[in-house]
């Protein structure tokens, strides 16, 4: 029997999902207003919360200190390389976990993920000293290595989730037509799996995107993203609070943009094989 | 072009071997069906010719080579799946050209071979389409054509009518009856169900549990099976197969008659008994007699137009000129 709701409880309901939606929201909504503001009026007590004079000033003053489009640039190179990097390792990866799974093809799953339970700041030095003496220190091709790795796991995983909902006699298929191995992949199994390559490609973009331990702790001048161009605002010699929450709102937008037009994209992906 | 022999096959999964050593021959242009129960391996033997599997031990060879470790691809076969298998991606045109485009057949050598399948196979008007816009028999249809173009040693066919409803799936085992007819191609095609291996085989190999039970024409299986499995397998409706005094009258462990081997009269015969239920079908009428004496009901046919209703009293004689005698091995005693 479906459960009777009255008008006033889905009301009620659907105030308090706004209540929550807004509560999370909240912390964005007030980076951003702040970025309008005066740094008198962002530290004022009482806050500000609308009526005040709105301003463009620390947008220009902190375009005018840093150059905002390199550090833009290096994000886009190290999320997106680093994404693809790891989609064309993990495709074949996934393919022979999913299709030609052996007895320890789970074990090896949950080792890969175990490597996500592992602190990143434990490896710190290990891959600080590597990456010196390979001299890729402050470079995006070192970075893109360092983000491929980290998020190779959750690509694997991800991948193997959608192929496994490929009925494996489609690929049988396609190798008795005659597919090598390299074909039925790139031929059957990619065009396939599509909607699942794609919601993995934007969540790592974006996991990639907003990373800052091994983007603060790799990088200096040349590879900074624009993580390092957010914390180079929260100095220790007292805080600009406005011209900090402009750099994080001008760091933030592209990601939230993307975001919020592969929104559909993203959702359907996640809930792929889970609600059929 | 299409000779398949295997020479002391095996399989096994882990522990468990699902074929014992097999010698099998098809020979070129024979239309071959593997049936069997659910497990029997006829699958997992048609995969193992396809190169889909690996064979544990033994040989496979085609046309004479050896092709135990060809690869699927290389086999010169062409299979249609249960599930048709179609690349849902792509058009209808697509999915045809597929196995010639890993083949590089020049294009225009491939529209030539679509054009035609899909005119033989009446699927012109729906070359743009894809997959799932096409009803069950049309995509069946799709998987034919796409294995046709290949111009392969052989086809293999798994299952391929048991996603069809009944009417498409008698529809189909004609087409596919028609097109071995004008192609001549060697066909190993497997079923469960008895009716089309009779209906479409030259030969019929009958599996059970990975063994070979007999390999004949279907009126030699029908008429002569070697053991109790393949006359209890053989024929629709199942020959009443039955054991006791009554098979000890005729030296026999168990004797076994068909249902068109039975005459019935309501005045007198070898055995009496009851009508239980009647299957009316309009040229036969099969009725399920309960015998004195015996535990399974039997299973007659008569005409179609007999007027014998439920708890009627009935006497049935067996034909002794086509009873079949099984040892206690479940071997035909001769």
């Amino acid at each position: 029997m479906a459960r009777a709701v009255t008008p006033q409880r889905k009301a009620l309901n659907t105030a308090i999902a706004w209540g929550i939606g807004l509560l999370i929201f909240f912390p964005i909504l007030w980076t951003i207003l702040t970025s309008f503001k005066t740094e008198a009026q962002a530290i004022s007590d009482p806050p500000v919360f609308l009526f005040f004079d709105w301003t463009l000033e620390n947008y220009s003053v902190v375009q005018e200190r840093s150059d905002y489009m390199r550090f833009l640039w290096n994000s886009v190179i190290i999320a997106g390389g680093s994404t693809i990097l790891g989609i064309i390792i993990a495709i074949p990866a996934a393919w022979s976990m999913a299709f030609v799974p052996s007895k320890r093809t789970k074990d090896i799953l949950l080792w890969m993920l175990s490597t996500k339970m592992l602190p990143a700041v434990g490896v710190l030095y290990p891959i600080y000293l590597i990456f010196i003496r390979m001299g890729i220190l402050d470079t995006r091709m070192g970075l893109v290595v360092v983000l491929m790795l980290i998020n190779l796991p959750i690509i694997v995983w991800m991948l193997y989730t959608y192929f496994r909902e490929i009925p494996g006699e489609i690929l049988e298929a396609a190798r008795m037509d005659g597919a090598s191995l390299k074909e039925e992949i790139l031929y059957v199994l990619t065009p396939m799996a599509m909607p699942g390559i794609a919601s993995t490609l934007l969540l790592n973009i974006i996991l990639a995107w907003n990373e800052a331990f091994w983007t603060l702790n790799l990088t200096a001048a040349k590879a900074a993203p624009l993580t390092a161009f957010i914390a180079s605002y929260s100095s220790p010699e007292g805080l600009f609070y406005a011209k900090l929450s402009a750099a994080s709102t001008m760091a933030i937008a592209p990601i939230l943009i993307l975001g919020w037009f592969s929104q559909k994209q993203l959702v359907s992906g996640l809930t792929f094989g889970a609600v059929k | 072009m299409g000779q398949i022999k295997l020479e002391s096959v095996t399989k096994s999964f882990g522990p468990v071997e699902v074929i014992p050593p097999l010698d099998l021959t098809i020979e070129d242009g024979e239309f071959t069906v593997f049936v069997g129960p659910s497990g029997c391996g006829k699958s997992t033997l048609l995969r193992l010719i396809a190169g889909l599997e690996d064979i544990t031990s033994g040989k496979i060879s085609i046309d004479g080579q050896d092709a135990t470790h060809v690869p699927p691809a290389k086999r010169g076969l062409a299979m249609v799946f249960q599930s048709y298998a179609l690349y849902p991606h792509m058009s209808v045109r697509k999915n045809i050209a597929f196995p010639m485009k890993m083949a590089g057949v020049p294009v225009e050598e491939q529209n030539r071979r679509i054009e035609a399948a899909a005119a033989a196979l009446n699927l012109t008007d729906y070359l743009d389409r894809r997959p799932g816009q096409l009803s069950g028999g049309q995509r069946q249809r799709v998987a034919i054509g796409r294995a046709i173009v290949r111009e392969p040693g052989a086809f293999l066919f798994d299952e391929p009518l048991s996603n069809l409803d009944a009417a498409l799936r008698v529809g189909m085992r004609l087409e596919i009856s028609e097109l071995h007819k004008r192609l001549k191609t060697t066909m190993i095609y497997v079923t469960h169900d008895q009716v089309e291996a009779m209906t479409m085989a030259d030969k019929i190999v009958v599996l059970q549990a990975g063994v070979i039970e007999q390999v004949g024409s279907p009126l030699e299986l029908y008429r002569a099976p070697r053991n109790v499995f393949v006359a209890g397998f053989i024929g629709s409706p199942k020959m009443n197969l039955l054991t006791g005094p009554e098979a000890a009258k005729h030296n026999a462990h168990t004797i076994g008659t068909r249902p068109e081997h039975i005459a019935i009269s309501q005045t007198e015969g070898t055995w009496s008994g009851t009508i239980g239920v009647s299957e009316h079908l309009g040229s036969d009428t099969f009725f399920h007699v309960k015998c004195d004496g015996f535990d399974d009901p039997l299973t007659v046919r008569a005409g179609g137009e007999v007027a014998l209703k439920y708890g009627d009293k009935v006497f049935l004689t067996p034909d002794l000129t086509q009873l079949h005698r099984f040892d206690a091995q479940g071997l035909r005693i001769a």
